[in-house]
């Protein structure tokens, strides 16, 4: 593919962040909007880094009650039992369902721990003006965006088992407030990776010279 | 429109400006500098978009009709679908919980297939559609938040857990989930937004 070598930004192209049509944002005209769209034209997403770092705390601090307490109690005439996220799958994986254990375990203790890692990261490196691997944290960006949402999983099952397990003494589920803390971080990660500017990872490169090549 | 900025393509995650090629049917085009999807030339996107848009809204209806699944203990039985999940849950004053599944697996897909249907349908009798621009940003906007597929996850999950202390019965809606994901996914393989906005051009084009 031909390409310029340099970032549109910097030669004055803009593309609409809603119709992906590209115009040439010059300085003299003050009309900024998308002849496409009529969406206001910007190079880059506004206040991304400190709106990523707002959303990111919060879902840091919602992540400790989603693990601490209690996602989900089943009472039955047998037994009774309280199971946070961790002891759930571990419950699941010693009653020999081994492979729904894990699909759990991945969308709701990997996924979520290693999106606020990766968004912290992210974050960091793009705050440094780092040049390190752009390639590779693009990639990781992108895979964040693309399974983060899988988390929402938890909630399901949650929602489906307390709604249909009510049978007074014999079986009763309930959901915990661990559910909804839990809920809180999936979407508060996902608005954070949403207003995340990929962009500014390549930024730092363009400082160099015009035609170096980065690919590797 | 600029004539000099139409073949222009930006990398939406890198920023870098490519000029557009022409691609062979069912192929796509990638950054070449951070590998990200740029585009792809989706075979009939419009005509296949729209039949299993709307194969999947009839099969949504159906899905929302009849039950999950049931449970059994001891001549005690439970029937549960989507939308008594839902209440059901906003009863034991889990509103915010039963609020985010109605948004996300009830709201938020029928709105996106709806407004689907009714913009590809008028596109395709080369009409633009009222509010266009509107139905093309809503759906944007509010394309990641609808969790079918999820759903769809969570209900195996459910039914596995379930297996040990109950005899379940599957129900139809069961099937009717699988086989809307499978629906919904080809739907957004043959989704190509670029292919919506260079249609919207040349009806405007047309017209004027
Ligand atoms: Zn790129």
């Amino acid at each position: 593919m031909p390409t310029f070598s340099t970032n549109a930004a910097n030669q004055g192209f803009c593309s609409c962040h809603v119709c992906s049509l590209v115009s040439r944002v010059d300085q003299m005209s003050d009309s900024r909007r998308c002849p496409r769209c009529r969406a206001l034209l910007r190079f880059r997403k506004p206040a991304s880094v400190s709106r990523c770092w707002s959303l990111l705390i919060a879902a840091y601090i919602l992540y400790i009650p989603a693990n601490l307490l209690t996602m989900m109690e089943t009472g039955s005439l047998l037994n009774y039992r309280k199971d946070t996220i961790l002891s759930g799958v571990v419950h699941l994986w010693e009653t020999g369902s081994w492979g729904i254990s894990t699909i759990v375990f991945i969308a709701s203790v990997m996924i979520p721990l290693l999106k606020l890692i990766s968004l912290s990261l992210l974050l960091v490196s793009v705050q440094r003006g780092s040049k390190l691997h752009p390639r590779l944290r693009t990639s990781l960006y992108r895979s964040v965006e693309l399974v983060g949402r899988w988390s929402m999983l938890d909630i399901y099952v949650v929602t489906l088992l307390a709604a249909l397990v009510q049978m007074g003494t014999m079986a009763t589920v309930k959901a915990g407030p661990a559910a909804l803390a839990f809920g809180a971080v999936v979407i508060l990660t996902m608005f954070a990776s949403m207003q995340f500017e990929p962009r500014l990872i390549w930024d730092p490169l363009e400082k160099r010279e015009p035609d170096d090549d980065d690919t590797e | 429109m600029n004539r000099d900025t139409a073949q222009l393509i930006v990398c939406h995650d890198c920023d870098l400006l490519q000029r557009e090629i022409a691609l062979k049917k069912g192929c796509s085009a990638s950054c070449s500098r951070c590998g990200a999807l740029l585009y792809r030339n989706a075979t009939d996107s419009i005509n296949r978009t729209l039949a299993w848009t709307a194969a999947a809204f009839i099969v949504f209806i159906i899905a929302n009709i009849f039950p999950i699944f049931a449970i059994e203990l001891q001549g005690d039985r439970s029937v549960l679908n989507l939308i008594e999940a839902v209440s059901s849950i906003w009863t034991q004053k889990m509103q915010l919980m039963s609020l985010v599944v109605f948004v996300t697996t009830i709201l938020i897909p029928t709105v996106e297939m709806l407004s689907m249907i009714y913009l590809l349908s008028s596109l395709k009798m080369l009409r633009i559609p009222f509010g266009h621009i509107m139905i093309m940003k809503m759906i944007r906007v509010v394309s990641p938040w609808g969790m079918i597929e999820i759903l769809m996850l969570g209900m195996l999950v459910s039914l596995v857990k379930l297996t040990s202390s109950f005899k379940v019965i599957l129900g139809l809606a069961l099937w009717s989930f699988g086989l809307l994901t499978f629906l919904l996914a080809a739907a957004a393989a043959s989704f190509s937004a670029r292919h919506i906005w260079n249609l919207i051009d040349k009806i405007g084009g047309m017209k004027s």
